[in-house]
């Protein structure tokens, strides 16, 4: 390479870097980058945009002498729903700990898993468990309850 | 007179000839160097063979003691080869699909020939494999062999330790029973636990990263046909992939690093043992000397030595790596033939098992995580693999290197460990266990104050504490790592006893499953 320096320059006092050595490095820099970016870019398939999932609300009947504080599990969901003289309301039954089944009792919930205890509006009173069990959205249909297990709805909300 | 032409060869001879010789020539053009029959021959063979040629041509003897490394590396790598065989045979029948998978798993252990023993010694083979990657790791670490130049293959090898749990976890779904949906969905709900700390902080809304990995991890948003798939291309694909990587590493770098470990004096050891006198170095004038390409960084090149007290790898070293083979597939098929791997009901999302226990290895973390997930599943395991990785850039020392538990000093050090190892954990579930945690004490206390204060978050606060103490009692830095590596093997075994034998239905604590209500 024969570059015209202004001041003359020797092997041990070189150039910063070299003009072509510059060219030289930011196309492999370019080169690296782009595999990077493209690769980032790819790395959005393992994300699903759409969750294969069956839909969050289904409809139920719930027995007409269901007494007050007694839980109705529906074949197949993870709720238990109840109805006392104020309204029907739902409350989750996936343990908010690690996503385990909980089972109700005449005092609450239990977890078999780790063992957390819930009260019966979904308190935490034992255990692991980081959070209460959610109240989820309730709509009366004729003598059809509707359940929609993606909204949580305050604690105590009665549906009469 | 014209010149007599020579007679031109007759070209169908010289195919029939050639034709003759294909069967030599096959041989030659494969083994260029001959039939491995003399040492320069076999050395020869053995640099000329990819496979071989991650060894060393020469094995010093150091190397081949039974105590240097008792072949708990070449036992890992042969429970992974069963592994490996056995898992390609099983993908014949497995079908990636609920339900289906079930029926095959079913298939596999009831119908299909030789599918019982095949499925048991899969499965005894990723448990031993498990085993002795712990087991290597003690060793590594307990004669010190991390050190320069070994830094860096230390590091490898906790990744090799992370993608074996990997791989055992992932497995663990396919048959797609009760004890597998569980603890996926358990494994699954760990990876979201982040939310522990956002959704405390209110944040989880914006930041999300437990959410994400969940996401990632299942495809879905429940454990189903989605999160199936992805295991199963992690179990049989990704994971192999970069197991096979980072093997290759490894085994690469225990060369380039000099090979096995061992004392400054180990010659002078070797020397006082009069039989190893008799093998004669070399059996004839080495061919080819070192040039420049085959030094090596670390202190164990021969250059400038001589080959002292190293014996050719083949077949010296060979011949042990077979015997380990040997003797881990012996004792995968004695345990297939007398223990079955287990196959529970049909997965049903509705009712849990009741424990739903995960794969015994993790069942120690699983004890932790029924204090707090987040710090149980993530914080404390994420804390003991970088601790586990700062060792050898932390303890730089030279002495003891390549000797049990660093020499003389060394025993009573971790004497000392164990028996704090063993009783900081007993003691800490103890409380626990029969006293209950900050939740019953205080119902009201916040949710970030459970998951900094826990029986995890304790034990490895008394583990860091124990260790700095002992750096300051002996003036060291390689008091302090034994005392940690120590602590570390010590909390492992006792939560891993605790959660597999003493933990019933409702993660309660029984002294005996004799004593599990009956339902």
């Amino acid at each position: 390479m024969t570059t015209k320096a202004k001041t003359p320059r020797s092997r041990l006092d070189p150039e910063p870097v070299a003009r072509r050595d510059w060219l030289g490095l930011s196309s492999l820099w370019a080169m690296g980058g782009a595999l990077l970016f493209g690769f980032i870019g790819m790395m959005r398939l393992p994300k699903a945009a759409v969750l294969a999932s069956p839909s969050k609300k289904f409809r139920v009947a719930i027995p007409e002498n269901l007494p007050a504080g007694e839980a109705f599990i529906p074949p197949g969901r993870s709720v238990a729903i109840f109805k006392d003289n104020e309204g029907v309301y739902a409350v989750s039954t996936i343990c908010t700990h690690l996503g385990c089944v909980v089972r109700p009792k005449p005092e609450g919930f239990e977890c078999p898993c780790h063992g957390s205890r819930f009260a019966a509006n979904g308190e935490v009173t034992k255990g692991p468990a980081p959070r209460p069990l959610p109240w989820l959205k309730v709509s009366l249909n004729g003598g059809m309850v509707t359940v929609d297990e993606g909204t949580n709805v305050p604690p105590g909300t009665r549906v009469a | 007179m014209t010149p007599v032409l020579p007679k031109p060869p007759d070209a169908l001879q010289e195919f029939l000839e050639n034709l003759k010789a294909v069967p030599r020539r096959l041989r030659e053009t494969a083994f260029r160097t001959g039939p491995p029959t003399t040492d320069r021959t076999r050395s020869t063979f053995v640099f000329g063979n990819v496979f071989l040629h991650l060894h060393s041509v020469r094995t010093h003897r150091w190397s081949l003691r039974w105590s240097t490394t008792m072949g708990l590396g070449i036992m890992s790598v042969s429970a992974f080869l069963i592994a490996l065989v056995t898992g390609v045979m099983l993908m014949f029948y497995y079908k990636p699909y609920p339900e289906a998978a079930y029926e095959s798993i079913k298939d596999i252990h009831f119908v299909v020939p030789t599918g019982r023993l095949i499925r048991n010694l899969h499965r005894w083979s990723a448990n031993i494999m498990v085993i002795a990657v712990i087991l290597h790791m003690a060793r590594a670490f307990y004669t010190a062999a991390y050190r320069r130049p070994r830094e860096y293959n230390w590091l490898m090898g906790i990744g090799l330790l992370v993608v074996t749990l990997g791989l055992s976890f992932t497995g663990y779904l396919l048959p797609w029973d009760q004890l597998a949906y569980w603890a996926i969905t358990i494994g699954a709900n760990i990876a979201q636990s982040p939310r522990e700390v956002t959704d405390a902080l209110g944040i989880t809304e914006y930041f999300d990263p437990g959410g994400l990995q969940r996401l990632l991890l299942l495809g879905s948003d429940q454990v189903g046909a989605e999160a199936l798939t992805r295991f199963y291309l992690l179990h049989v694909m990704l994971l192999p992939l970069v197991l096979a990587a980072l093997m290759g590493v490894h085994f690469w770098r225990i060369r380039k690093d000099g090979g096995m470990v061992r004392p400054a004096d180990a010659d002078a050891q070797l020397a006082r043992v009069r039989h190893q006198e008799t093998y004669p170095v070399f059996t004839e004038a080495p061919a080819k000397t070192y040039h420049l390409a085959a030094l090596v960084r670390g202190r164990s090149s021969n250059v400038g030595r001589g080959p002292e007290n190293t014996v050719p790898s083949m077949p010296h070293l060979f011949y042990a790596e077979l015997g380990v083979l040997m003797f881990t597939l012996l004792v995968c098929m004695l345990l297939s033939l007398v223990s079955d791997a287990p196959l529970k009901e049909l997965a049903n999302p509705n009712v849990p098992e009741n424990p739903a226990k995960a794969p015994w290895y993790f069942l120690g973390l699983q004890e932790l995580v029924s204090f707090s997930a987040f710090m149980g599943g993530i914080g404390v395991p994420a804390i003991v693999l970088v601790g586990l990785g700062l060792i050898p850039y932390l303890d730089r020392e030279t002495e003891g290197t390549g000797r049990w538990f660093g020499g003389a000093g060394g025993w009573p050090l971790v004497r000392f460990s164990l028996i704090f190892g063993l009783c900081a954990p007993i003691l800490i579930e103890t409380v626990a266990i029969r006293f209950g945690w900050l939740r019953e004490w205080f119902p009201d206390i916040p949710q970030l104050l459970v998951t900094a204060i826990n029986p995890a978050t304790l034990l490895t606060a008394a583990y860091a504490l124990f260790s700095i103490w002992s750096i300051r009692r002996y003036q060291s830095v390689r008091a302090g790592a034994l005392a940690l590596f120590t602590c570390f093997l010590c909390g492992f075994l006792v939560l891993t006893i605790i959660g597999t034998y003493f933990r019933g239905p409702n993660w309660v604590f029984y002294w005996s499953p004799a004593e599990w209500p009956k339902h």
